[in-house]
């Protein structure tokens, strides 16, 4: 017999790590994700209940999808799920009633179709990221609301109409038809991405939303396994090991911000920077580069340079040419005008600052600002570098960012 | 699943009667519904007279009122519609995007509630 503590160490475990596979397998029984879902949910309330006392199954994962169906039974013979269709089920449920205890099941992976699912574009964007982190990261109600800084009870009821749309919209739990495919691949890719950079905004202390980044590349990591031929999929998960291969030098002792050049690069993670940059290779010569593998070259460029000064700029400007090329967004100059402020001149790189200027959205935008100041002060214009600093500091939402730029700010006058 | 596809539109906006290019619009709904009756789809689709006819009922205190004119005073309203059976909602998205109108106006897909 297990210790409780085992017990619930082993079911703590097999949520973070099984719960997509078996609430895919579920779904794709019941044809209902909130049934299955609230029937999961029981299960591992009944395995914290009795493994502590009976000792674990000897397959924990095929116990809590039998004991799951069972439950499943039990909610639709209350009524609790639409008529149709049901009556069907129950038999199937029925006819499936396994003893948890002695049954090893091969269970099959749906989580593709479950990932497929919870990014519809049907649903909103929001409700996309939150279901998938529910569905595919096995993270509670409570923790998903806490790391996009949400009310719990907000974030419950955003996903139970997420849910009551998939139902009675009838979005099936299936894959894409063939000629969706490009476009529902790139909803996921955009929902594992936003996960992973509503992860890299946190600030010191805002542990749940930093454990979003890890959550992001869990699933970037699960999407690969799932898509091996997906050039993007290998792209993005790159781009996200690269930019976390810093996540311990971007911030000093006291929590605040060290840009790119002053960081300690020994203290870069070499493991997530060479699966890093075998990822990145494998995208960029699987097919055309898309945005997250050339994205993942710039950072590729920044991991292999020993020092900041051994960069090559001269690549990284040539890489963000291809980017904007293909996606033409304003935002992209930004960061290309601090590479050719390297590769070539402080003032090459304000020239082409200058041509988006005009942008709306950049001029609300705190990176336009804190790079023009950067600039601007790198050539000695004292006064127009403070007003760019202090514009930046007032667009600043972390105050990591503003406390730094405030120091830039004070370095400008100092003698 | 039955869906209806509520067509919206502005009816200044897309071909108008009596250019180039209506005839070859309209051929275009001749075409789409065509299409979703051979392939078994079609549950009902009409259009709609232009919003000069409509009248607004309403009933209050047991007394009826009537106003000139469409409910919803935008200007994208509701000009025709079409109700398809498809197995999901994506198969109802993809035929919702062959409404001719969808390249002028605006087409909401909405499940046709099931009571039981």
């Amino acid at each position: 017999m297990l210790p409780p503590i085992e017990a619930q160490t082993l079911i703590t475990r097999l949520i973070r790590e099984d719960w997509g596979r078996i609430l895919s397998s579920l779904v794709s029984t019941t044809g209902n994700y909130a049934l299955a879902e609230d029937s999961l949910q029981d299960s591992v309330v009944s395995a914290l209940e009795v493994w502590p006392r009976k000792g674990a199954p000897r397959h924990p994962d095929a116990w809590l999808i039998t004991v799951a169906r069972r439950k499943a039974l039990d909610r639709i013979r209350k009524g609790e799920t639409a008529k149709r269709k049901s009556d069907e089920l129950a038999l199937w449920l029925e006819q499936h009633r396994d003893d948890p205890d002695d049954r090893d099941m091969v269970i099959p992976d749906h989580r593709l179709e479950l990932i497929y699912t919870c990014c519809h574009p049907a649903l909103e964007e929001k409700s996309r990221v939150a279901l998938t982190l529910r569905a595919l990261g096995g993270l509670t109600t409570a923790e998903i609301a806490n790391a996009f800084l949400d009310k719990t009870d907000a974030m419950a009821a955003r996903l139970t109409r997420a849910k009551k749309k998939l139902a009675d919209a009838g979005i099936a739990f299936k894959l894409p038809e063939p000629d969706d495919l490009h476009e529902r691949t790139d909803a996921v890719l955009r929902v594992i991405y936003l996960i992973f950079t509503e992860g890299c905004h946190a600030s010191s202390g805002q542990l749940m939303r930093e454990e979003l980044v890890q959550e992001a590349i869990r699933l970037g990591r699960i999407l690969t396994t799932l898509l091996p031929d997906h050039a993007e999929a290998k792209g993005l998960l790159a781009l996200m090991l690269l930019s976390d291969s810093r996540r311990l030098t971007r911030r000093g002792e006291d929590g605040s911000f060290v840009p790119l050049d002053a960081q300690n690069r020994a203290r870069w993670d070499r493991g997530r920077i060479n699966e890093g940059l075998a990822l990145t290779k494998a995208a960029l010569t699987d097919g055309p580069a898309g945005p997250y593998a050339l994205q993942a070259a710039i950072s590729a460029v920044h991991a292999e340079a020993a020092t900041f000064a051994d960069t090559d700029w001269a690549q990284i400007v040539a890489l963000y040419d291809v980017l904007y090329q293909r996606h033409p967004n304003p935002i992209l100059r930004i960061n290309q005008a601090v590479a050719l402020s390297y590769a070539d001149s402080p003032d090459a790189g304000l020239q082409l600052l200058a041509s988006v200027e005009d942008e709306d959205k950049l001029a609300r935008y705190q990176p336009f600002h804190a790079c023009r100041a950067d600039l601007l002060a790198r050539l000695g214009r004292h006064e127009d570098a403070a007003a760019s600093y202090r514009a930046a500091i007032a667009l600043s939402q972390a105050p990591e960012q503003a406390a730094f730029l405030e120091s830039r700010l004070h370095e400008l006058n100092a003698p | 699943m039955q869906y209806m596809c509520l067509i919206y539109n502005a009816e200044d906006n897309g071909p108008q009667p009596g250019t180039d290019e209506f005839g070859p619009y309209m051929q275009s709904y001749m075409d789409f519904t065509k299409e979703v009756q051979d392939a078994g789809k079609m549950v009902g689709g009409e259009a709609l007279e232009p919003i000069a006819t409509s009248t607004t009922v309403s009933v209050r205190n047991g007394k009826t009122e009537l106003v000139d004119g469409p409910f919803a005073e935008t200007k994208e309203q509701l000009g025709g519609y079409y109700i398809l059976d498809c197995k999901d909602l994506d198969e109802a998205l993809h035929y919702a995007a062959k409404i001719p109108d969808a390249k002028y106006g605006r087409v909401e897909v909405r499940p046709v509630m099931i009571f039981d």
